[in-house]
């Protein structure tokens, strides 16, 4: 007999699990069906930054909901604590992107202001700081670096136990874990979708995807478009040091524990995940023309994973018109939203419809429009 | 603990561990010199801070850094003794630029 649920949410990455999570805070009866220990897994292999900064050029509505986000985190990550005993380390002290040269500091002060000066961006405070008061907060910035823009609302946390601490959380609430089912075939009949799996049929009312990558393949059999390309990142990480950096920089965070993690690149690969020098050895290079402290420290490790891309870089959040309790879910920015999945979004996929005044903005009709001759 | 067969040859080379002098034999590694020198852990380890000594002692298990001539988490298994050498134990993380 096939199991049956209110909602299933297909995808236990970041943002499956988040709104899992989120479902089963609120008494829903969910199941997550994911794919087995080898899959594409953007959650397992990111940078771990919760960021505000620079998100949103095109589409200020995305900063709104980031900023969003970012204010919710603390909260969010002080309940996953109280709840499962795993501290995620969530810190906030602002961050900062640093710059190599006059020209790449104007670049950054010109693509802030476009930003900040776009009708219905939501304020809040940044500034580009010259190499004087970048030194006074990062105080082992190298020689090269002019300036910099820092922004107070940024911060980061351990992403990995980010994960850990959403599956045992959800696990707790009730939420069913089914690994190794990954959906073939979706059908919706009388209401109802039936997930397709080599390990049997799932039923249920409501329907998440959040299946990252996979959303792309998934989202037609429900009536949803959901145009997502896999985008390569690869990231450096060292052996562990005593604290030295007390803010994040967008390329360059050392963890709770002490290593120092170096990121990362924006590559069209395909569903490639390999590792290789090149990349590696400039992603190194820039770090160490930012702290040269870091060049006396030994990598530990080099990984790549793949990042959930859209063409405008914003993320997915639709509903279906054709089958009515189907949604989608989709963003290159799961750590940052991760508190807007589980305390936002899930209680209006639970309550069947996403407002369109604030929503709207987000379909996937914004890709429908045509290409200008 | 650990002691020099009778055999070994001369204490011919000298070196300091923790800024204390001690006599190694041409040839050894820095982990054998720590072990002849009676010392039981070289480090502790940077997130709970349990005591570790060098164990595999063939580059694989990292668990015999130590500060050598000013450099933090060399593997003292793989590093030869050197007259005049300075070896420091370490404890928790390294120092950024050490
Ligand atoms: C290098 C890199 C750095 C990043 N840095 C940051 C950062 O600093 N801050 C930030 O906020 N975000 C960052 N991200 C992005 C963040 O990691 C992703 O937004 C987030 O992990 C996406 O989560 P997801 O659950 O949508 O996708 P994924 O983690 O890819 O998970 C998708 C899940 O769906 C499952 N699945 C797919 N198809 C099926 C199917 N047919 N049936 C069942 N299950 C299926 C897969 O097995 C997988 O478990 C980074 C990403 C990368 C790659
Ligand atoms: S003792 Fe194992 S690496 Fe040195």
């Amino acid at each position: 007999m096939a199991r049956e649920f209110d909602i299933a949410v297909i995808g236990g990455g970041l943002v499956g699990a988040a709104i899992a999570w989120g479902l089963g805070k609120i008494g829903q009866r969910v199941a997550v069906l994911d794919e087995g220990d080898i899959a594409f897994r953007a959650s397992r292999g990111n940078f771990a930054l919760v960021w505000v900064q620079s998100k949103g050029l095109g589409m200020p509505e995305y900063a709104g909901w980031t900023v969003r986000s970012s204010e919710a985190w603390g909260g969010f990550a002080d309940e996953l604590k109280e709840q499962t005993g795993l501290d995620i380390c969530h810190q906030r002290p602002g961050g900062f992107h640093l710059a190599l040269s006059e020209a790449e500091l104007a670049n950054r002060e010109s693509i802030l202001k476009r930003l900040h000066n776009q009708p219905a961006m939501q304020r809040y405070e940044w500034e580009i700081m010259d190499r004087a008061r970048v030194q006074r907060m990062l105080p082992q910035v190298g020689p090269e670096v002019v300036g910099g823009s820092y922004c107070p609302l940024d911060g980061h946390v351990n992403s990995p136990r980010l994960f850990r601490a959403l599956h045992a959380g959800m696990q707790q609430l009730g939420v069913t874990y089914l690994p190794n089912h990954p959906v073939e075939q979706i059908t919706y009949r009388d209401r109802q979708f039936v997930m397709h799996t080599p390990a049997g049929e799932v039923r249920s009312g409501k329907l998440v995807l959040a299946a990252g990558n996979g959303n792309a393949r998934l989202g037609p059999m429900v009536g949803l478009n959901v145009p997502v390309r896999p985008q390569r990142g690869q990231i450096v990480v060292t052996e562990k040091a005593a604290p030295f950096l007390n803010y994040p920089v967008v390329t360059v965070r050392q963890t709770d524990e002490g290593g120092v993690m170096l990121g990362d690149s924006l590559e069209e690969t395909g569903f490639d995940p390999t590792v290789g020098t090149g990349v590696i050895s400039t992603i190194a290079e820039r770090a160490v023309r930012m702290f040269p402290v870091l060049a006396r420290l030994n990598v530990v490790r080099t990984w790549a994973a793949l990042r959930v891309m859209t063409q405008d870089g914003f993320p997915i959040y639709d509903q279906s018109a054709t089958c009515p309790g189907a949604f989608v879910a989709t963003c290159h920015s799961g750590v940052t939203l991760a508190a807007n999945h589980a305390l936002v979004l899930a209680p209006l996929i639970a309550g069947g419809s996403l407002p369109p005044e604030t929503f709207e903005v987000f379909s996937a009709r914004r890709f429908d429009v045509p290409a200008a001759a | 603990m650990f002691q020099r067969l009778p055999d070994a040859g001369d204490l011919a080379v000298a070196i300091t561990i923790d800024g204390k002098p001690v006599k190694a034999r041409a040839g050894d590694t820095v982990a054998a010199a720590l072990f002849a020198a009676g010392i039981d852990h070289c480090r502790t380890t940077p997130v709970s801070g349990t005591p570790r000594a060098p164990y595999c002692m063939m580059g694989v298990c990292f668990e015999c850094l130590v500060t050598i001539d000013g450099v933090g988490n060399r593997q003292a298994c793989l590093v030869p003794v050197q007259e005049g050498m300075s070896v420091e134990t370490q404890r928790g993380k390294r120092e950024i630029g050490r």
